[in-house]
């Protein structure tokens, strides 16, 4: 149990990401990649994430805006945006990649707009949130993730 | 010479054209002490690795060690490649068979990883010649498993070394073996 006042909110808000299902187990496995020599470590992956995917976010968008779509594309760049989404334990996210290529696959166009709008949604409800953990996170002072009972 | 296992530091190649990715792998290889080199494309591979990728009969046909395009001294030794199954232009796939089909590298481990789970995709790739298939996201657990597949390599030169001793008596003996590592600093961890 933190002492102190900011740990645990910092403890409170690490636990609401799970429970509300922004993130899964994956982003576990970043925080145990985190040491003293690597302290930031899942705020770079996430930062860097953010910035990648942005192209990719951007490329969706505008080929939605050719029709006819062209779903193959669609698939490939959604294809790409899930991996990564996955590798950071983004969670919603995934889950709405996996609709998006559903939609692809089965050629349809409004399912891929609607599923797509709602991907942004948990997309930026995300950054959102891993943004004010991580600024928390700062401000209270290096976590022990490491001895973390399991 | 017996004590080459504890002094050497395994060196991975990763290929990986998401950067995300990339640097994931590349932590969790360095979290287990080995030196990593990541880059973005089978091409980018091959050439790192010194092996221009259209020339595989320039390779293969070579009798003198000294012709191949990577000579002793420019020879960057590499241990394990892990490797993108899924990339544009060389798939993970198809750099594996490279690999597999150059006389210089052919010994070198090979490992797939694919965010796809296809049966037929993984027993093709362990047929061709891949050590292991890992599903993405690779995780620590994964990474565990390479260890067996470095210290196989080690025993094989460590046995081609002393078998090599035997034939030459107390000759001093410089290993011509073109895979053995060869370290200009060890990585501090």
């Amino acid at each position: 149990m933190e002492r102190n006042p900011m740990r645990r909110q910092l403890a409170i808000m690490r636990q609401s990401l799970f429970d509300q299902g922004h993130v899964d187990e994956q982003f576990v496995q970043l925080e145990e990649l985190q040491d003293d020599a690597n302290p930031n470590f899942v705020e770079e992956v996430v930062t860097l994430y953010y910035r990648d995917s942005a192209r990719i976010i951007l490329n969706i968008e505008q080929a939605l805006e050719r029709k006819p779509f062209d779903f193959r594309k669609l698939d490939a760049y959604m294809h790409q945006f899930k991996g990564s989404s996955s590798s950071i334990g983004a969670k919603k996210v995934k889950a709405e990649s996996t609709l998006f290529r559903e939609y692809c696959k089965s050629g349809n166009g409004e399912g891929c707009m609607r599923s797509f709008q709602q991907l942004k949604k948990e997309y930026a409800t995300l950054r959102k949130k891993l943004g004010a953990y991580f600024q928390l996170a700062r401000q209270a002072g290096p976590v022990e993730t490491a001895s973390r009972p399991k | 010479m017996g004590n080459m296992a504890t002094q050497t530091q395994f060196h991975v190649l990763a290929v990986d054209d998401s950067l995300i990715d990339r640097k994931l792998i590349e932590r969790l290889l360095k979290t287990s002490s080995y030196q990593v080199t990541a880059v973005d494309s089978g091409s980018k591979a091959l050439e790192f690795l010194g092996l221009n990728g259209e020339n595989e009969d320039e390779e293969r046909n070579s009798s003198v060690e000294s012709v191949s395009a990577a000579d002793e001294d420019h020879q960057v030794g590499v241990n394990l490649i892990i490797t993108d199954y899924c990339m544009p232009g060389m798939t993970g796939y198809d750099l594996l068979r490279k690999i597999k089909q150059s006389s210089s590298f052919k010994d070198i481990p090979v490992v797939i990883m694919s965010s796809e789970n296809i049966p037929s995709r993984i027993n093709r790739c362990l047929e061709d010649g891949a050590e292991e298939f890992f599903l993405k996201p690779v995780k620590l657990s994964d990474v565990n498993k390479l260890r067996p597949h470095l210290m196989k390599g080690i025993t094989t030169k460590t046995e081609m070394q002393s078998n090599s001793n035997k034939r030459k008596g107390s000759e001093e003996i410089q290993s011509p073996d073109r895979t053995r590592p060869r370290y200009n600093e060890l990585e501090v961890v």
